[in-house]
């Protein structure tokens, strides 16, 4: 396989040589079922609590409010059918226009059962629409859920405040931060979120591994039943590896949240390269607030899947909010929650960048995108010229 | 990822006979910026022989539309427009190997932009933007599909799900209100060029064609509204026109399962299938 250039670490990343290290003894020596009586499988037990006491330590919360799942998904699923259950007469719940699919799709199919459903839009910055969501939110409100980072733009949610106004009601706040983990300081104390799911595969940890966040206090009801594990809160033998590999890659991304600024800087060189060398750019989200890794820019008049596959050509990985990316037939829900003119929606881009990316990363994509677009630009029956026209 | 064909990529990255014909003969276009696809197609044709000479395309769109236009500009040209015209977009989707079930819409707009082309050179040159039948309903107002535009992929297809239609043609893959209504339309067409259940009476088919149309009627018209209440419901058994079933879940243990068999199941087996039909708790 060719040199890969990877700028798509908000779909997965590679897992940290040291992650790999701390993980591999659990698979062929220490293998031991951590629920056995035996020394051998039970002191595993106690590798499983060190890696919650970092992951714990990562968000600011107690070791015993967290949880492993098997990744953001089942923490989703878990902390929504926990709440409105835990609160069976009320009968309404918020979340926003733009999160990600596993909170989403749990929510339509609640309002196919019934539940009163509401969906907070957010601005053309993506920017989400507090004014709205303080009409709507009321004593029958059993939960609210809103991302703490949108994974398409980057753009940064106002949990505290958020969370502020829902508990004020009598409602239950729980924040997606698969995102926001390990790219922000994500203070569970601080913002007082009373759940928050997270994945291990977004910081340099091992795919189906996550972990929720519960405050202490909280109603819950487990999600996974049918085995004492993780203190009756999520059946099923632990899988060590991972949650050992989670717990060394969440020590690592404290380390490095200070670091942050770097890739910040990588990603500024990125788009401001692009946004001037390229015409016809739109840079979408709230650029003043939003994770120091991602960059989604629109390149107009052409489609976001042929930009793809040429970048492909290059070993260039990065992701497109376009319709024809993910055979929906429709671009991005989230660009369209913005109001991006079709014209730029079919061919956003997102690059989203790790520390392991270098500016001679950078400087490639640089080198190649104005080529790539002016190819397929060619090739296209739109300019702004025609647009008027063709609308 | 798709899985694209060597070809698919082949004519992506080197396409063939990209661009415009300043003075054109013919001027198909197809497909809009909001609809994520386009295509404009221009021809030079010999007015004698009626032979496409040359061929350009300009597209917005995806891998598979490119490809689906540069191939489509090879098919045409040496063609007359008679020939051509014979094209559909199963011949685009073969002549590249074929295209992702979902990528099927590429191939089809090539078939219109050419269309388009070739009622543009009948009107003098004038250029034809491709339009669904004027007289024909638009079924799919997201996508402007007609129910004309429907039927004919599913006639040229084969098509036989309302997912399969979608991928064809996008009618339904937006909003998807008229998901039901594009339902109604295959279960029209399939009638006609099945007439089995329409001609047979009930007591006149095979046990399993028997089992099968129940079946059918219970999955698509009785359980999505049981399933709504937390209920659903098994076939049992059938005795000549007797149909035994089971009510499951919340609608198990429901004191009104009785009479939802009668006043609902029953009634709707006996709108679809016969008017003698009776329907029984198991």
């Amino acid at each position: 396989m060719k040199d890969v250039i990877y700028f798509d670490n908000n779909a997965t990343t590679r897992i940290a040589p040291e992650v790999l290290e701390e993980m591999l003894p659990y698979f062929c020596e220490k293998y031991g079922n951590a629920s056995s009586m035996h020394t051998f499988g039970g002191s595993n037990k106690r590798a499983i609590e060190k890696a919650r006491a970092n992951v714990a330590s990562l968000i600011n919360a107690d070791p015993q409010e967290v949880i492993f799942t098997s990744g953001g998904t089942e923490s989703d699923s878990t902390a929504i059918y926990s709440s409105i259950n835990s609160y069976p007469n009320k009968k309404h719940i918020i979340t926003s226009a733009v999160e990600h699919p596993a909170v989403l799709e749990v929510f339509k199919k609640l309002a196919s059962q019934g539940y009163k459903v509401d969906f907070i839009g957010v601005d053309t910055n993506g920017r989400f629409d507090m004014e709205s969501f303080k009409k709507l939110i009321d004593d029958n409100t059993a939960l609210v859920s809103v991302m703490w980072a949108n994974s398409e733009t980057g753009t940064i949610f106002p949990v505290k405040e958020i969370a502020k106004i829902a508990h004020a009601r009598g409602a239950l706040f729980h924040t997606d931060g698969v995102q926001a983990l390990g790219k922000i300081i994500t203070d569970v104390k601080e913002t007082d979120v009373d759940l928050m799911s997270f994945s291990s595969h977004k910081i340099n940890g091992p795919k189906g591994m996550g972990g929720l966040y519960i405050k202490t206090g909280t109603r819950f009801l487990p999600f996974m039943v049918g085995g004492h594990q993780e203190r009756l809160r999520r059946a099923g033998t632990e899988n060590v590896p991972s949650i050992v590999g989670f717990g060394k890659a969440a020590l690592l991304a404290k380390e490095h949240l200070k670091d942050t600024g770097k890739i910040a800087a990588l990603r500024d060189a990125l788009e401001q390269g692009l946004t001037s060398s390229i015409e016809n750019t739109k840079v979408n989200g709230d650029t003043q607030n939003r994770l120091p890794n991602t960059a989604n820019i629109s390149f107009g008049y052409i489609e976001g899947e042929s930009i793809l596959m040429m970048l492909d050509e290059y070993g260039i990985c990065a992701s497109s909010g376009s319709a024809c990316t993910s055979g929906s037939l429709e671009p991005s829900h989230v660009l369209r929650a913005m109001q991006v003119p079709f014209q730029f929606a079919h061919g956003s881009i997102r690059f989203s960048l790790s520390r392991y990316n270098t500016i001679e990363e950078v400087n490639k994509v640089l080198e190649v995108m104005p080529k790539i677009v002016s190819r397929l630009r060619a090739l296209s029956p739109f300019n702004p010229s025609t647009f008027s026209a063709v609308k | 990822m798709w899985e694209y064909t060597d070809k698919v990529m082949e004519h992506f990255k080197n396409p063939k006979n990209a661009g415009e014909i300043k003075d054109a003969d013919a001027t198909g276009q197809v497909g809009s910026l909001v609809c994520g696809d386009a295509l404009k197609l221009t021809l030079k044709i010999d007015k004698e022989t009626q032979i496409i000479k040359e061929a350009k395309f300009l597209t917005f769109g995806c891998a598979s539309a490119i490809a689906s236009s540069s191939v489509l500009t090879e098919m045409i040209i040496g063609k007359t427009l008679e020939e051509a015209s014979k094209i559909t977009n199963q011949d685009i989707a073969s002549e590249l190997g074929s295209l992702p079930e979902e990528k099927m819409h590429c191939s089809v707009m090539g078939m219109e932009a050419l269309e388009a082309a070739i009622q543009s050179y009948k009107q003098g040159g004038k250029p034809v933007i491709y339009e669904q039948e004027s007289s024909s309903k638009i079924v799919c107002k997201c996508f402007n599909v007609s129910e004309e535009t429907i039927i004919k992929a599913i006639h040229t297809n084969k098509l036989t799900t309302v997912e399969d239609i979608t991928h064809f043609t996008k009618a339904g893959g937006a909003c998807g209100k008229c998901k039901a209504e594009i339902q109604q339309i295959l279960n029209k067409v399939l009638a006609c060029e099945n007439p089995i259940s329409a001609k047979k009476q009930f007591k006149d088919l095979t046990i399993v064609e028997k089992i099968k149309e129940v079946e059918k009627v219970l999955n698509e018209e009785v359980k999505p509204r049981l399933n709504l209440d937390g209920g659903s419901i098994e076939l049992i058994d059938i005795q000549g026109n007797i149909i035994s079933v089971r009510m499951l879940g919340m609608c198990g243990g429901c004191v009104n399962a009785k009479n939802t068999i009668k006043s609902f199941v029953e009634k709707v087996l006996k709108e679809k299938l016969d008017s003698s039909l009776e329907v029984r708790q198991a």
